[in-house]
């Protein structure tokens, strides 16, 4: 058993093609991947909003005002 | 600069002149006995065939391929190539222990893990000949064990003699942050390892070689690119893989540490080292997941460390090394299991018990032992940190005041000349 499909090198390379793990499961592989990257936006967005009603409630006008004098 | 960028500004010129002074350090010595170690260790371990004095005869500093020689252009390449590696190893050490190690101390441990460990277990698990690759299956395409593993645990052995920095720790244990007195420097500095990571991963393949001149089973005449062990891979795969890993970490390390910047850079790096191990076989999907998990847990396992053992890793060099190579190593077992370590014939194919023996090997007794042992002996004879007030003061007007001196006479003189006008 070998999760690429090949478990020696004693092949005539010409005829071999993909030698990634679980070839065939590309599309669940996909549907993960996606997932992965759907579930960050969606998590960035819930946290970024809760800092920004957070930071929205720390300045008073004094202190927006100091904050400016940064640059 | 990474290292240059984490320190305080009053350790700064310190910090750069121990880095520094690693990359001629090693050098020599790597030119001395580090190349030989590769060439004639492939099976020095009890039990495998000792050391083979034939095969490292090439390699010995006395050799006539050693030098400019028109029977062999090429040798000298190669060692700079592996060289490379060496600087790393001893690099990634020398990150954690800032502002509080003697340079003198340290320059030792970079000669020991630059020209003497790390080489050993490149020659055992990173060799096409090398006995862990023939009885373990060891497969760690990209060096999660042989570089970053043995460098963590290498770091770690020598940060639990060494201590934490004065006022890491509150007096009831609270690990408190010492933020980078330079954050742009910090973010060119690791952007630059990027690169260099990118440049390692095509150095660590032969891009076309015939079957014939491997010299295994493959048969056919369809040349290939291949890994360090002569296995086929592609170049394609390590492109796609070392990007997509990169991203995996940088996206798992933004979310884990809620943005910090530091940790979302070391994020990416973390994720490269942990999927390295099989990134010449892995999917690009793959490549990215597991080096996202690989994130998650190193990132939960630097703070509990640090909180558990008030360990000072000042870089988080330890999680982001060698945790990240340990569970690289574990995880490739597990995807690539069965699959064949080498083109030669009667090798271990890959598989779980032999990367996490593999793993064991790498970051405990090969880096873990030595950083340990080394640095209670220089511990033991008081040459090992710096005195407390160095440390207060700050190393830069301790060991470098030159500078410091100059900076303050001429700006007195300015002073002087304005006061006369």
């Amino acid at each position: 058993m070998s999760t690429i499909g090949y478990d020696s090198w004693a092949v005539d390379l010409a005829e071999v093609g993909p030698v990634y793990p679980f070839q065939g499961s590309e599309v669940i592989m996909v549907v993960l991947g996606v997932i992965f990257w759907i579930m960050w936006h969606r998590i960035q967005y819930v946290r970024e909003s809760a800092h920004l009603e957070e930071a929205r409630k720390m300045g008073d006008k004094d202190k927006v005002a100091k904050v400016m004098e940064r640059y | 600069m990474y290292e240059v960028g984490a320190s305080r500004r009053r350790n700064h010129m310190h910090t750069l002149m121990k880095n520094v002074m690693i990359i001629p350090l090693v050098t020599v010595t790597f030119f001395f006995f580090g190349w030989w170690i590769y060439w004639a260790f492939p099976n020095a371990f009890p039990g495998m065939g000792g050391i083979d004095t034939a095969a490292g005869a090439s390699f010995t500093p006395w050799s006539e391929n050693m030098g400019t020689n028109l029977q062999d252009r090429i040798t000298g390449v190669f060692w700079a190539a592996f060289l490379l590696f060496s600087w790393t190893a001893a690099s990634i050490v020398s990150g954690s222990v800032i502002e509080r190690i003697r340079s003198s101390a340290l320059w030792l441990h970079a000669v020991m893990i630059g020209s003497v460990w790390w080489i050993i277990d490149a020659a055992w698990g990173w060799h096409w000949d090398g006995w862990m690759v023939k009885v373990l299956g060891y497969h760690d395409a990209y060096a999660s064990g042989v570089i970053h593993a043995i460098a963590g645990g290498y770091a770690l052995g020598v940060i639990m003699v060494l201590g934490p920095r004065l006022g890491k720790f509150a007096a009831d244990g609270t690990p408190r942050d010492i933020p980078p007195h330079n954050p742009w420097m910090l973010t060119i500095g690791i952007f630059l390892i990027y690169t260099g990571f990118w440049g390692f991963y095509a150095a660590c393949n032969v891009p076309v070689i015939a079957p014939e001149v491997i010299d295994g089973q493959i048969v056919g005449t369809t040349w290939t690119a291949t890994n360090i062990y002569l296995a086929p891979t592609s170049l394609s795969a390590i492109t796609f893989n070392f990007l997509m890993s990169l991203s995996g970490g940088l996206m798992a390390a933004y979310v884990v540490s809620k943005g910090d910047a530091f940790w979302t850079f070391s994020g990416g790096l973390a994720g490269i080292i942990t999927a390295s191990a099989g990134n010449d076989l892995y999917h690009p999907i793959q490549a990215m997941l597991v080096a996202a998990v690989g994130v998650v847990i190193v990132y939960n396992l630097h703070y509990w460390v640090e909180r558990k053992f008030k360990l000072d890793d000042a870089v988080g060099a330890v999680a982001v090394h060698g945790y990240a190579g340990v569970v690289g190593l574990i995880i490739a077992g597990f995807l690539l299991w069965g699959a064949p370590s080498s083109p030669y014939e009667g090798y271990a194919t890959i598989n779980p018990i032999g990367q996490t023996i593999g793993a064991v090997i790498m970051f405990g007794l090969l880096g873990w032992l030595p950083g340990w042992g080394l640095a209670k002996i220089q511990s033991a004879m008081g040459v090992l940190r710096i005195p407390e007030e160095v440390e207060l003061m700050g190393l830069d007007y301790a060991e470098h005041h030159a500078y410091e001196d100059a900076k303050s006479e001429i700006i007195a003189a300015d002073k002087a000349a304005l006061a006369a006008k």
